[in-house]
């Protein structure tokens, strides 16, 4: 058992969740407490004492369906036919297990497809979930076509099985079924909700066969092997180049608290110094209780320090993913900040702030400014020396003493000149200009990325790919 | 405290639904390891989701005495663990100088007015020197800043605290601590080692149904079945704010008040903005209600 922990906390590691030591001591300590057999119980308490994160439970999820999906009775894995894997000495105890495991799983092999489409249909409809467990299991072997040893991905194997069942027009099936059974006498409302009940079914069965196809690829390559296949980066760890639909909504929800924290960081100083600069006028008028010397110095209060942003922010198609992360972090800035202006390019400059302000709703924000902006001047390719000296013309007045200047992008200029200078007027008139760049440092100017040029007139350029990187630019800047 | 104060896990489980609590299996484990542990709990998730009033379950269900910490940004020794009565002590000073002002030694006094007798017990140091069951919530740590947050460590990993008059006080039961975070901002390492870790979130159709249930008085099952299945496709937009449990729950009992047995694409847009915050958020739900699926 305790190799068994072991083994799992450094595989929890190698997937990147920081687990200390005294945690791990902790998730020992906790099983001790838990009926061993109990496996949801033994999984939350897992669970409870190595991850503290929630974002990392789908990470450890994975991992411990790995881990553990090999123990536990209802969870043998082993083929109908008999050529599963299995220990020789504990054959007794697995001839059992597949004893008991038989009456619910049905025998897989014999059934047609038909016959198995059949009892899927009518597990989903009745929302048997033992019954829908079985069938999932009975059609990874019907149709996945696992053999053993072969180097094909679980996404290959879970293809064709969804393949074979055909989900989408079960889905419609179900639903006319049900509404056969009210007898055409559903609202609106009702029919909704009926596909969304049916629509969750299907997913959980999706989730199911997922498992089993899992379950039976550790069988076949050995824990280790498959942990390592499995392993996914890190929700922070997510490139916003490359992010998915998925992880994408998952950095959305995490920019919100790093946006505090960054407006929390720029205003901090007016919380630490209390006094202001000293009252002349105040200091004289006291003095003269102590006959005309100022003993007792007055000072002015302090002055209110209210951060502004200035975000200039490239949304050319090169780094397209990037730009969609980036008037998500506008938009979450513009919360956060008494006065953010936000300003978007690719040859051409627009201001946008005002497509923020009275939008309640990110999506159409973004949408109008995808749409609405006027951001091309020539031919839509970046052009970020036009941008810049358009935004110097028309804005840089606007630019001061307390205005913080963030610029977005990858500085690929598609060689046209770079009109480095304005930076250089901003450095001098803004309190601090800060370069947030998508691209890995690696591929910082190659090409026709211009960055150094940009980066001498900075208080600094920082490589932002994901939101670690991310937080620890927010940390930094203080 | 007894090692078998909640029994087994199952009786976990029950205890919490006796109080009206349904638990789903990882609430009820983890309160059950806090107990065994004797470690703190920190809860996080969506607000409204039962966080505190898992607290004030839990002490329901032990008959244990409830402290609340509510932390805001702010918030300080002084107001967290313990203050001298500085007016009391002062009192002191002044009636012994009536009697004998010659013959008072300063060390004397110095020991005489740190007591105690002069101490104002703050709810951490409450929960620590109590002498019956306590269940110390600890509500929206994510709150305090970031430098508070060590003031927590010292109660969390040793139930102790020191001051420097008096030396150290050590709990004479070890309380079970739940704090609970919004997660505005992430906490620290140093705090979330100390704790074990659950999230809460929304619960799933069945649960959801359940609290409906006990918690909405004279509701039908067949009622409690559609709100739980309005409130899971309303979740699945996009919104500035999901319902939470406790709006479901405030949906329920205007439903059942106005005698509403089964919902109409109509009264279910009528109120809406029971369920929902934002007017944004209401717009939507309403649009997306009335498009044939």
């Amino acid at each position: 058992m305790l190799d068994l922990l072991s083994g799992f906390v450094g595989e929890l590691r190698n997937a990147g969740l920081p687990v200390s030591l005294t945690e791990n001591l902790d998730a020992m300590e906790a099983v001790k407490h838990i009926p061993i057999e109990d496996r949801d119980a033994f999984k939350y308490a897992l669970a409870a004492t190595l991850v503290k994160n929630e974002q990392h439970w789908r990470a450890f999820e994975t991992v411990f369906e790995v881990y553990f999906s090999l123990r536990g009775p209802e969870y043998n894995v082993g083929d109908e036919n008999g050529d599963g894997e299995f220990d020789p000495d504990n054959l007794e105890e697995w001839m059992s297990q597949q004893m008991q495991g038989m009456g619910g799983r049905g025998g897989g092999q014999d059934m047609s497809p038909e016959e198995i489409a059949e009892m899927l249909f009518r597990a989903l409809l009745n929302a048997d979930e033992a019954m829908m467990a079985a069938m999932a299991r009975a059609a990874v072997t019907q149709f996945a076509g696992m053999e053993p040893g072969r180097p094909v991905g679980g996404t290959y194997y879970l293809y064709r099985t969804l393949r074979n069942l055909d989900l989408d027009g079960m889905l419609e099936r179900l639903i006319e079924e049900s509404s056969e059974r009210y007898e055409g006498d559903m609202t609106q409302l009702a029919e909704r909700l009926e596909r969304e009940e049916f629509e969750n079914r299907i997913e959980q069965l999706k989730r199911e066969i997922e498992a089993e196809i899992r379950r039976r690829l550790v069988a076949d390559r050995g824990v280790e092997a498959m942990a390592k296949t499995l392993r996914k980066p890190l929700p922070e760890d997510v490139d916003f180049m490359h992010a998915s639909r998925e992880e994408m909504a998952n950095i959305r929800k995490a920019i919100q608290p790093l946006t505090r924290k960054l407006a929390a960081r720029l205003a901090r100083k007016r919380k630490h110094k209390r006094r202001g600069p000293l009252d002349f006028r105040a200091t004289v008028r006291r003095s003269l209780s102590y006959g005309g010397v100022p003993a007792e110095p007055r000072f002015r209060h302090p002055r209110p320090n209210k951060p502004e942003l200035i975000v200039v922010a490239d949304i050319s198609g090169s780094v397209a993913a990037f730009a969609r992360f980036t008037l998500h972090l506008v938009y979450a800035l513009q919360n956060q900040f008494s006065k953010v202006r936000s300003f978007v390019f690719i040859d051409g400059i627009d201001e946008v702030t005002h497509m923020f302000q009275n939008e309640e709703d990110i999506t159409n924000a973004v949408h109008r400014v995808n749409t609405e902006a006027d951001v091309v001047w020539v031919d839509g390719h970046s052009d970020y020396g036009h941008a810049f000296g358009v935004f110097w013309e028309s804005f840089g007045k606007d630019v001061n003493a307390k205005s913080t200047m963030m610029f977005l992008g990858d500085a690929r200029n598609n060689y046209h000149s770079t009109n480095a200078w304005v930076l250089k007027e901003c450095q001098k008139r803004a309190r601090s200009v800060f370069w947030l760049n998508p691209e890995p440092r690696s591929y910082w100017d190659t090409g026709d990325s211009v960055i150094t040029e940009y980066s001498t007139y900075t208080d600094g350029v920082f490589e932002c790919r994901n939101l670690r990187q991310l937080e620890g630019f927010v940390d930094n800047l203080a | 405290m007894s090692d078998t104060m909640f029994g087994d896990l199952s009786g976990v489980r029950e205890g919490l639904a006796k109080v009206e609590y349904l638990a789903d299996d990882g609430i009820a484990s983890v309160v059950f390891l806090a107990e065994r542990l004797g470690k703190p709990v920190l809860v996080e998730g969506p607000a409204g989701t039962g966080k505190t009033e898992l607290a004030k379950s839990v002490a329901a269900m032990t008959g244990a005495r409830l402290i609340r910490l509510q932390c805001y940004e702010g918030l300080d020794e002084a107001k967290a663990l313990y203050e001298w009565n500085y007016k009391k002590q002062l009192l002191r000073i002044q009636a012994d100088r009536g009697v004998d002002a010659e013959h008072e030694d300063w060390v004397e006094l110095q020991d005489d007015i740190f007591q105690d007798e002069f101490l104002l017990t703050r709810p951490l140091l409450e929960a620590i020197s109590a002498k019956d069951q306590v269940v110390l919530l600890i509500d929206e740590v994510d709150r305090v800043e970031i430098e508070t947050e060590a003031l927590l460590l010292e109660i969390l990993s040793d139930y102790q605290v020191s001051i420097p008059e008096l030396g150290t006080i050590t709990a004479t039961q070890i309380p079970i601590v739940i704090l609970t975070s919004n997660n505005t901002r992430e906490l620290s390492e140093a705090l979330k080692r100390r704790c074990l870790f659950l999230h809460i979130d929304y619960p799933d159709l069945e649960r959801e149904k359940q609290i409906v249930l006990t918690k909405v008085v004279g509701i039908s099952e067949n009622l409690a079945e559609q709100i739980a299945r309005v409130v899971r496709s309303i979740r699945q937009l996009e919104l500035k704010k999901a319902p939470s449990v406790s709006e479901t729950l405030d949906w329920a009992r205007t439903l059942v008040l106005l005698g509403i047995e089964n919902i109409d694409v109509e009264q279910a847009k009528e109120t809406l903005h029971i369920l929902l915050k934002y007017q944004s958020d209401i717009e939507k739900a309403a649009k997306e209600l009335t498009v044939e699926a």
